[in-house]
């Protein structure tokens, strides 16, 4: 057996020792790359931010694990923790907005799609707003909107740079307008935290679409992405349906957005956290000579 | 406003009782007529019905229908408003980063006496005009084109006016590859950075982010039978209940109204409409809005750049509904 065949083995569900390899499976000590199928020591991914050693796919990453990746042990202050969305248009479509709410604030243990707070990255505080894809699609309504608004708010009070983890599929189509009109209060936020001569850095990560995009999400004064991810104005299906053709490949690919000038840098997630301290120590006031 | 006199009207699905019954009057007059039978007290009783038949109808209509009369193919666009209410106006071209878009359009004018800048989408008169115009879907330079004008307001100190008219911005691959995310986010954030005032109106369709790339302002107005909505009611359709068909359904659910978004506390003035909607009295329809427009940037007036810059954000600052507990 050659050693390429060695490794191809290693990569097939089918190879020799399986029935202990998914013994471990169920016991979470491995875990399947989604992308590339190899197995990887389960601690081993944590240990790499969850991105696959073998191939780079970005496994995404939650509200906790992100926290635990990018801020200093024990400096995460979360802030504005006790907004609750509602249902001020008594919204109803295949089911009511307000058992969606219920049934997803039950299932991910969060009161909306994003949490905010204050922490340090090596040592250098930041606000940090980190959206939750689980949570209906990360979608923006008005808590949304409201905890990015405060925790921008807040920043610009404490001089601190704002970085916000992006993860959405837009607009939340259940608060109606109210939700639109999020895109515009958090542009108003982030005009005043940039007139007091801040930095913003948001991260977009898969996938960050529709009025995220449109609004937050591309107005950083550097604007990072993680590698491969979906990042766009409209749907991909919308697209086709109105061109009734294929899309080019690797449209609205982080790649795609870098190449054509939208995106500063595609870093990987094992680098984030140093490449985002990097950026806040380069924007910080040298200290004047005595 | 040059509609031609003698053009068939185009009639929406709901108007066609209102059609009949005035055809029918129109029917027994020439009857009348050609027996020498004197009818007019019958006649004047069967009109003043029609009259409040037409009431009825537009004073009851649901939100899929307030669409339909939004998306009227007569309804006056952004170029017939500006070319009524303006006592001169020059059209403008160019984002200045190599495109035209004609699907948004804007300008210097003149409105009583004072000097504004005007934009607004613009949608097609006709098919061949509106393939043209991509029917007020605008891309990413017409969103940079109407910054540009925008900040030349700032610049020259004029008011900024600015007409909402468009199904959403254009969902293209040159959309997407010329940033038309970036574009209208740029626009949202720099909108709070003006010091003139600035007035939006709904004179049509709002859609979306396209509708709010050019309408972050001091004042939010909104013609009675217009519609402003975070996505199309047959998106929405599609997406939430997986059928395009309950369009209407999500148009009532998504509160897309202007009196809805009045409850809301996120439009300011409701402009109304004659009877039968703007289509069917552009010249009155176009007095409603100069009025409504001169003054609303009457009580904007007495601002000073820095109030105007506060107020507005304070104005976007306050919209949302959740709640907060203590715990």
């Amino acid at each position: 057996m050659s050693l390429f065949d060695w490794f191809d083995n290693r990569r097939k569900p089918g190879s020799p020792n399986r029935e202990s390899r998914e013994r471990e499976i169920a016991d979470g000590l491995w875990t399947k790359c989604p992308a590339c199928g190899v197995m990887i020591y389960t601690k081993d991914l944590r240990a790499n931010a969850k991105v696959c050693p073998e191939c780079n796919h970005h496994i995404p990453v939650y509200t906790q694990e992100r926290i635990q990746q990018l801020i200093d042990l024990d400096t995460w202050l979360p802030i504005n923790q006790t907004l609750r969305p509602t249902d001020p248009l008594g919204f109803r479509d295949r089911k009511p907005y307000r058992d969606r709410l219920r049934e997803i604030q039950e299932k991910t243990g969060l009161a909306d799609a994003v949490q905010t707070g204050v922490g340090e990255m090596e040592g250098l505080a930041a606000a940090l707003g980190i959206m939750d894809f689980r949570f209906m699609g990360g979608s923006m309504g008005s808590v949304v909107g409201e905890k990015l608004t405060r925790l921008i708010e807040h920043a610009t009070q404490n001089q601190l740079p704002v970085i916000i983890i992006c993860a959405s599929g837009g607009a939340r189509m259940q608060e109606g307008m109210l939700s639109l009109m999020q895109m515009a209060k958090i542009s108003g936020a982030l005009e005043q935290h940039r007139q007091s001569h801040l930095l913003y850095i948001p991260v977009l990560t898969h996938p960050t679409t529709g009025g995220v995009t449109a609004s937050f999400a591309m107005l950083g004064d550097i604007i990072l992405a993680e590698p491969k991810c979906t990042i766009g104005f409209a749907g991909k299906r919308v697209i086709e349906q109105t061109l009734r053709e294929k899309l080019p490949d690797g449209f609205q690919s982080a790649e795609y957005l870098l190449s054509h000038g939208f995106v500063d840098a595609i870093v990987s997630r094992p680098q984030l956290k140093a490449t985002l301290a990097q950026l806040i120590r380069l924007h910080s006031p040298q200290p004047t000579a005595p | 406003m040059n509609t031609p006199v003698n053009r068939k009207p185009i009639l929406l699905d709901f108007e066609k009782p209102l059609a009949e019954l005035e055809e029918r009057i129109s029917q027994i007059q020439e009857l009348a007529d050609e027996n020498d039978v004197d009818v007019s007290e019958q006649i004047h009783q069967l009109e003043a019905r029609a009259v409040q038949l037409r009431q009825e109808i537009f004073h009851s209509l649901s939100p899929s229908q307030r669409i339909q009369v939004a998306r009227h193919p007569r309804r006056p666009s952004t170029m017939d408003y500006i070319q009524a209410i303006s006592d001169e106006w020059l059209e403008l071209h160019g984002d200045r980063r190599g495109f035209d878009d004609p699907a948004l359009i804007g300008g210097v004018a003149r409105l009583n006496g004072r000097p504004v800048v005007m934009l607004g989408h613009q949608k097609g008169r006709d098919t061949k005009d509106n393939v043209a115009r991509n029917f007020g879907m605008a891309s990413p330079g017409g969103y940079r084109k109407a910054m540009r004008l925008m900040e030349h307001a700032h610049q020259f100190r004029m008011p900024i006016l600015t007409f909402i008219d468009t199904p959403g911005a254009w969902a293209g691959v040159d959309a997407e590859k010329f940033g038309q995310g970036e574009a209208i986010a740029y626009n949202l954030r720099a909108m709070f950075s003006l010091d003139v005032p600035i007035i939006a109106t709904v004179i049509g369709e709002g859609g979306s982010g396209g509708a709010l790339g050019i309408g972050v302002g001091d004042r939010l107005l909104m013609f009675e039978h217009s519609v402003y909505t975070v996505a199309s009611p047959e998106a929405c359709a599609s997406i939430l209940w997986k059928d395009a068909g309950k369009a209407s359904q999500a148009a009532e659910a998504l509160k897309i109204t202007a009196m809805d978004l009045k409850k809301l506390e996120i439009l300011d003035e409701i402009l109304p409409e004659p009877v039968g909607g703007a289509h069917a009295d552009p010249v009155k329809t176009a007095t409603i809005l100069k009025e409504g427009l001169l003054r609303n940037l009457s009580d904007l007036d007495p601002l000073t750049p820095q109030e105007l810059r506060r107020h507005r954000y304070e104005k976007f600052r306050r919209i949302g509904v959740f709640v907060e507990s203590d715990v």
